[in-house]
């Protein structure tokens, strides 16, 4: 058994695992964070993705004594308050889910792109970076357009942000 | 159109639980006392099982229970059944091996399911499941369907001679013959349509739940048709009566057909809960799935196309084989039968037909519907071999298409199917013109400069969907109506929910069904909640597949909706004391047409509930039902066209562009829809591309993983340029035709044609993966 101890969400998390225990598993089935999703058992589907220490990845491809220490944002964590993140607004607003069961991981891998491309992406980028993502339902059409408009929304909301410091 | 009724782009009223992780799919489910199931499966392709011995898995930490298919037996469960009857052209029924949940004797695929271990925890049932002895002796395996017709093939089941399951035929052979010794020229093509395993993203899983005190079952499961699965198991599989069984299908993550039958594990984990005490609840690993869950396609055909010396078709005559895998899955039997071969005239003027379908037993796993069903392999066979002879004929594929096209309706086909409506050559123009067909040789040229290989291809698909017609259906053999079922209930103060028989399982219905109710209502979207997948909520359905949902779903909640108008406008006639002929709807009101009397729309509905002043004799209350029964078919149609640029040296396809123009009827919201078609059209160009199931000669399933079965993703796909020019379908209230499928069945052939335009050759088998479009290229060289 391991000890483990995280800040899940912005709330101090601890418990004994099994040591085989994956932090996907800790996080769905010892704190309830069903949000995150898994779609395969190789590390292929990306269903799984939550952001560690500010990083995507792959919550299977990771045991949870490894991550114990680290800083980690599942879905159910991305928005602050009631609002919805730009990420998940854009997703609903251009229809970038069906079956809703990729779709969290989706919106963390296009969360964490976004933040690694500040100066915009373009379609063939985010197509590209989506490699690690599968979705049965939406042909990714809609996906990609999501991504690309909340990254000019946020581009937007960074120049704003910047703006208003330099005044 | 109001800005949220029929015709509205809406967003989705379901999307917020998707996107903040609130999605309650069945692996988030979670009864007290609950404990894990894990199967152990056969690791052979064919085999007798000569002993199984559970005592060292008993005996491990944390198991509850190990079980096997004999004890599942001495308690009456049944085998698993195909739920619909056909016929060989000798009269005789066709021959259904037994499939028990859980093998006893013998098993008849990798994947077979033979043990369940129910334990405290997954992992320790895992540990267990590998601590199961069960002593095998190897039979040699066949895995692919003409070979397993071969005399001396190894015999799957004792109730099929030679592994024929049915040899069935459709249409006029004599006629035909005729047609074809007559013509000017016949096109002679072998049509391969590789095997494919759906891939809905959420692993199939089951949660079985027996309340001992009230004998009762609840099963959490991911089906696309809860009352089905109930109606099944209660009376084939013999798991409980119908009122002492409860099935719910929460959030689904997607489905594309393998998730309309009813599995082992279902019925498994339903028994396992009441021999064990405890729930149980089973989730698939992917591997699990691949190996598991109901495949698609997988047909070899032999076809003769004669065109008379106009180059119009006279004939059209198929050999189909179709591999239905180790056992007959719920509806296989129809999809290569009623589902294809009612589909060969395509758009076409086709006089005569005729089609012979034989279906095999081989080692593999069960073969059922797969996105289209039936309709990708008709439309797949009729437009490469159109594409063929287009280029046999020396003739412009387009051209030839159109001289042969169907222009009146409604119109007879040859094999069953009465198109209703449609303008086939209005998708066509608009396809040619959304792709700059006329700009293509250009194109073609400027890739040339820069070394590539550019192509372009088309389809014209139809396919036949709202399914469907009861008595039609029956007297095809079908063991259930394909009806769907509606119930609108207002709430007391002007809310509704409607209870569907349809499942959402991506489709959005939680949208779409609410804006017909706003449409006819004017309610708005945010006070009207569809409530579905549940079989203690909603009374009947027959599920969501068939892209059946809109035609046939809707169409159940708009005769519903005819009920509840009707009476609540004999309630405001009466409150307004006018004539009920002149009450209409208006913006969320009751009004004397041409006056301004009315009544608010929640009035109606609080005085139907206080019921202190109704007309004399009504009955309180303002909730209805309506079962509705198609009169037909519905008949979606459209032209695709791919474009695709390959690299010679290296053999990789680009699709450079694709473009789609279909007419499903009347649209309730084109966001949805056009979501769908895209959705579609990924699955096809990932059959035409880069999916294939694979096993060695053996029986092992070399694709059974993500690592080794190509998904496509988004690198591998470009946006779509997709566009509607819809004909509205007679057959129904709404005027739907459906739109689930229609990408999956038209973009498969479009993609070829392209890939072997640009090569120059007649063929290239589906995957075109790099090896495969490289060696051709290379043998082109030869």
């Amino acid at each position: 058994m391991s000890d483990v101890s995280f800040v899940v969400n912005g709330r101090r998390v601890s418990g004994a695992v099994e040591d085989r225990t994956l932090l996907v598993h800790f996080l769905r089935e010892n704190l309830g964070l069903t949000g995150t999703h898994v779609g395969c058992d190789t590390s292929q589907c990306g269903a799984c993705v939550v952001h560690v220490d500010g990083r995507a990845v792959k919550s299977c491809s990771m045991l949870a004594a490894q991550a114990s220490g680290s800083t980690v944002t599942t879905i159910e964590g991305l928005a602050s308050g009631p609002d919805l993140h730009p990420v998940q607004a854009a997703f609903k607003e251009h229809h970038g889910l069906q079956c809703g069961f990729c779709t969290p991981g989706m919106i963390m891998t296009a969360t964490d792109m976004i933040s690694r491309h500040p100066e915009g992406l373009d379609e063939a980028t985010v197509r590209a970076e989506l490699d690690g993502n599968i979705c049965r339902c939406t042909g990714y059409h809609n996906i990609v357009k999501a991504i690309l408009a909340a990254s000019k929304t946020m581009s937007k909301g960074a120049t704003k942000g910047k703006a208003k410091q330099a005044a | 159109m109001g800005i949220e009724g029929v015709g509205a782009r809406v967003a989705r009223k379901e999307d917020k639980r998707f996107i903040t992780g609130a999605g309650r799919y069945v692996d988030d489910m979670v009864v007290p006392g609950m404990k894990h199931a894990v199967f152990v499966r056969s690791p052979h392709a064919h085999a007798q099982i000569k002993k199984i011995d559970v005592k060292k898995a008993q005996a491990m930490p944390g198991v509850i229970g190990v079980l096997t298919g004999k004890e599942l037996k001495a308690d009456g469960i049944g085998n698993l059944i195909c739920g619909w009857m056909i016929h060989s052209k000798d009269g005789s029924p066709m021959k259904m091996g037994a499939w028990s949940p859980l093998a006893v004797d013998k098993v008849r695929y990798v994947g077979d399911a033979v043990v369940v271990v129910v334990a405290e925890t997954k992992g320790q049932a895992r540990d267990a499941a590998e601590a199961v002895e069960i002593t095998y002796k190897e039979l040699k395996a066949v895995v692919d369907a003409t070979k397993a017709l071969e005399k001396g093939a190894p015999q799957i089941h004792a109730e099929a001679e030679d592994n024929l399951i049915f040899d069935w035929e459709i249409g006029d052979a004599r006629a035909t013959d005729a047609a074809i010794k007559a013509a000017a020229h016949v096109t002679r093509m072998k049509i391969v349509n590789n095997r494919l395993v759906p891939n809905a993203m959420e692993p199939r899983a089951a949660l079985g739940h027996y309340d001992k005190a009230e004998d009762h079952f609840t099963c959490w499961t991911t089906s696309q048709n809860p009352h089905v699965a109930r109606l099944v198991m209660s009376a084939f599989y013999n798991v409980a009566p119908e009122n002492k069984l409860r099935v719910i299908a929460p959030d689904v993550g997607g489905g594309f057909g393998s998730k309309i039958y009813i599995y082992p594990e279902e019925i498994v984990c339903l028994w396992a809960s009441k021999k064990t005490g405890v729930p149980v609840k089973w989730v698939a690993d992917r591997t699990e799935s691949f190996l598991s869950d109901a495949h698609g396609r997988d047909h070899v055909s032999m076809v003769e196309m004669a065109f008379d010396k106009d180059n119009r078709i006279t004939g059209l005559k198929v050999d189909t084989i179709a591999n239905l895998g180790a056992y007959m899955s719920l509806f296989s039997s129809c999809v290569p039968t009623y589902l294809y071969a009612t589909l060969l005239s395509g758009q076409y003027n086709i006089a005569a037909i005729h089609a012979n379908v034989r279906t095999v037993y081989t080692n593999t796993a069960p073969v059922d519907a797969y996105r289209g069903a039936g309709r990708p392999e008709a439309t797949y066979l009729l437009e490469r071999t159109m594409e063929a002879a287009a280029r046999e004929l020396g003739v412009s594929p387009a051209e030839l298409r159109r001289k042969n096209f169907i222009t009146s309706f409604p119109h007879q086909t040859p094999v069953i199917m009465n198109y209703d409506a449609g303008d086939y050559g209005a998708s066509l123009d608009a396809a040619m013109k959304s792709a700059d067909y006329a700009g293509f040789a250009r194109r073609k040229a400027d890739a040339a400069r820069k070394g590539k290989l550019r192509g372009i291809g088309m389809s014209c698909y139809i396919e036949a969907c709202g399914i469907a017609p009861s008595a039609a259906v029956g007297s095809l053999g079908a063991g259930v109506g394909l009806w769907e079922s509606a119930e609108v209930r207002v709430n007391a103060v002007g809310t509704i929910e409607v209870l569907t028989g349809s499942h959402s399982h991506g489709q959005g219905h939680e949208t779409t069904f609410a804006q017909l109710v706003n449409q006819r209502l004017g309610v708005p979207i945010d006070s009207v909640s569809i409530v579905h997948g549940d079989t203690d909520k909603v009374q009947m359905g027959m599920g969501t597949y068939g892209s059946r949902s809109g035609a046939v779903g809707m169409s159940a909640v708009a005769k519903a909706l005819d009920k509840v108008e009707a009476k609540a406008k004999k309630i405001a006639a009466h409150l307004l004391e006018a004539d009920e002929g002149d009450i209409v709807i208006e913006n969320g009101a009751l009004k004397v047409a041409g006056t301004d009397k009315n009544v608010p729309w929640f009035q109606v509905a609080l005085a139907a509930y206080t019921a202190h002043n109704l007309p004399a004799g009504m009955e309180p209350g303002l909730k209805e039902t309506a079962f509705y029964d198609p009169a037909n078919f519905t008949f979606p149609a459209g032209c695709y066209i791919c474009e695709v640029e390959i690299d010679p040296e290296t053999g990789t396809t680009e699709i450079v562009q694709f473009v789609a123009a279909d007419d499903f009827g009347n649209i309730i919201n084109p966001m949805i829809v056009e979501g769908q078609v895209h959705g579609g059209i990924a699955q096809g160009i990932g059959q035409a591309l880069l999916e294939g199931a694979h096993y060695d000669a053996g029986g092992q399933l070399l694709t059974a993983s993500y690592m080794d079965y190509t998904m496509p993703r988004a690198g591998d796909l470009p946006s779509f340029k997709v566009s509607t020019s819809n004909t509205p379908c007679p057959s129904n209230p709404l005027g739907i035709k459906g739109c689930g499928e229609a990408g999956a069945i038209g973009s498969p052939p479009a993609v070829i044609n392209a890939i072997t335009d640009a090569i120059g050759i007649p063929d290239i088998a589906m995957p075109a993966s790099p090896s495969t479009v490289w060696a051709a290229i290379r043998a082109t060289k030869k």
